[in-house]
């Protein structure tokens, strides 16, 4: 796995293979799943990795971010990064190459 | 096989969230540690395509997520790829588990197709003579080339290896196994002894020098691979001293329905005796799991006894598990005697002792000798 401090702000990132990640009706949350577990995410999470398209830069995710939850980007950038961080380092999502 | 907690951070809110659907019983091998019921013959009138989707889609409305397809040797209905499609259509995380045998690159293939996500292969030892005595049947080469198969299609996959007296010393072997076929998880799985396995548990029994053995080549690997492998080591409970946390506590989130339909909070329980569990033929889904009396009887902790009930972490492992519970002492409300709190945990201490009294010579072995159908391995 690549080192997880390694991305930056035009870097790009998709969900891993392994895993499935979706909106739960019944929960009221996007889930992640993966073989023989399940991850719930609060609402901060689930916007951030519905984000994590192949497509969307972290930049803007981060700008999505904070139009949706109406905050300053300079507030929700170093959060993006900071979750971002965690998820690569769980393997729930990898670097688009 | 009687899980030993799942890993999860949500609760199901009172629904069920884990579906096993135990297809049918009938398998190519005859494994001596097979979780499978010992009066198999009993139980073969096995669902219909049409009435597994109902199942498949009654589960999900009540909350059903995450869906495994098992057996016996669940690649024997050819209606597989057929159910698994239909499950992937509804949002379910489709698991297939499965020794290997049946399979082919083209049904792989299909099964790809229909949107399986992710495939548990069962292997009984790095060693193709050993690999024998334990599966009754010779298919060390099948699993290698259907396991490679597997990693070629680009499915994740968990090797499952249950581990006992007779390869409890292959575990480094085991490990390089896993490593060379590129499987993302490796579970050594302590055998469990129910059904199969309780038959054949003095033959199966490892001593606990090697089990601490293999513990420390487990941590080993574990630093070298790094983040390559994950390897579970899960710990046999006849040796914890703590019971394990079976299935999330009884009709918590766990949902097993059994090839004729009757539908049970783990494969095990059909061993409980004097429990009519009702089946999908003649109750609707959601009352037998709400409404039931079988899936009320040991829910929450009301029906505990001491020392459970007054116990500090009775909401850890919900007094671990009622049919080893029932099998051992007699009465499935006592606490699992694997527990050194419970005054039953003697008998797990003296079937240890008589286990490892016993001479262990692989051709007393008990093979599973009902359900088997022969199949071109």
């Amino acid at each position: 796995m690549a080192d997880s401090n390694n991305h930056n702000s035009r870097s790009r990132f998709r969900i891993a293979p392994v895993f499935m990640f979706r909106w739960e009706e019944s929960q009221q949350a996007y889930v992640l799943m993966y073989p023989e577990g399940i991850v719930k995410l609060n609402t901060t999470a689930g916007e951030i990795l519905t984000r994590c398209n192949g497509t969307n830069t972290v930049d803007d995710i981060v700008h999505q971010l904070s139009e949706l939850f109406s905050e300053q980007p300079e507030f929700i950038e170093p959060r993006v990064h900071q979750f971002l961080e965690v998820c690569h380092g769980k393997g729930w999502i990898q670097p688009q190459s | 096989m009687a899980k030993a907690g799942s890993n999860l951070n949500l609760d199901g809110q009172g629904n069920p969230v884990w579906l096993l659907l135990e297809l049918t019983y009938k398998c190519p091998l005859k494994c001596a540690f097979c979780s499978n019921p010992t009066d198999l013959d009993d139980h073969q009138d096995e669902l219909t395509t049409a009435e597994w989707k109902t199942v498949i889609q009654d589960a999900r409305k009540m909350g059903a997520m995450q869906i495994g397809f098992s057996g016996g040797e669940p690649t024997l209905r050819k209606d597989l790829e057929e159910l698994v499609a239909e499950a992937n259509e509804l949002g379910y995380y489709t698991n297939l588990i499965t020794s290997g045998i049946g399979l082919t690159r083209k049904r792989l293939e299909n099964l790809k197709k229909a949107g399986l996500r992710h495939i548990q292969l069962g292997f009984q030892s790095s060693d193709p003579q050993t690999a024998h005595w334990l599966a009754g049947v010779d298919c060390y080469e099948k699993k290698v080339n259907m396991a490679r198969e597997i990693k070629a299609l680009g499915f994740p996959m968990v090797l499952n290896m249950p581990i006992s007296s007779l390869n409890i010393h292959q575990v480094p072997d085991i490990i390089d196994l896993a490593a060379d076929i590129g499987v993302e998880y490796l579970e050594l799985a302590n055998v469990q002894y129910y059904n199969w396995a309780l038959v054949n548990r003095d033959q199966l029994m490892p001593t606990r020098e090697a089990l601490e053995t293999a513990e420390a080549q487990v941590a080993e690997a574990r630093k070298q691979l790094g983040d390559k492998m994950t390897i579970f080591f899960v710990i046999p409970d006849y040796y914890e001293g703590r019971p394990k946390a079976c299935m999330n506590g009884w009709g918590s989130i766990h949902l097993t329905i059994a090839p004729d339909g009757v539908v049970l909070p783990c494969s095990q329980a059909r061993s409980l005796p004097g429990l009519d569990f009702p089946g999908v033929r003649d109750h609707d889904l959601n009352w037998i799991w709400h409404e039931s009396e079988s899936f009320n009887l040991y829910r929450g902790d009301n029906w505990m006894k001491e020392p459970c009930h007054s116990c500090s972490e009775r909401e850890l492992d919900f007094g671990g598990c009622r049919c080893q519970a029932m099998l051992l002492t007699g009465d499935a409300a006592n606490a699992d005697p694997a527990c050194s709190k419970s005054p039953h945990h003697h008998i797990v201490q003296e079937a240890v002792t008589r286990a490892l009294a016993t001479k262990q010579d692989h051709k007393k072995l008990i093979a599973r000798d009902v359900g088997w159908v022969p199949t071109k391995v």
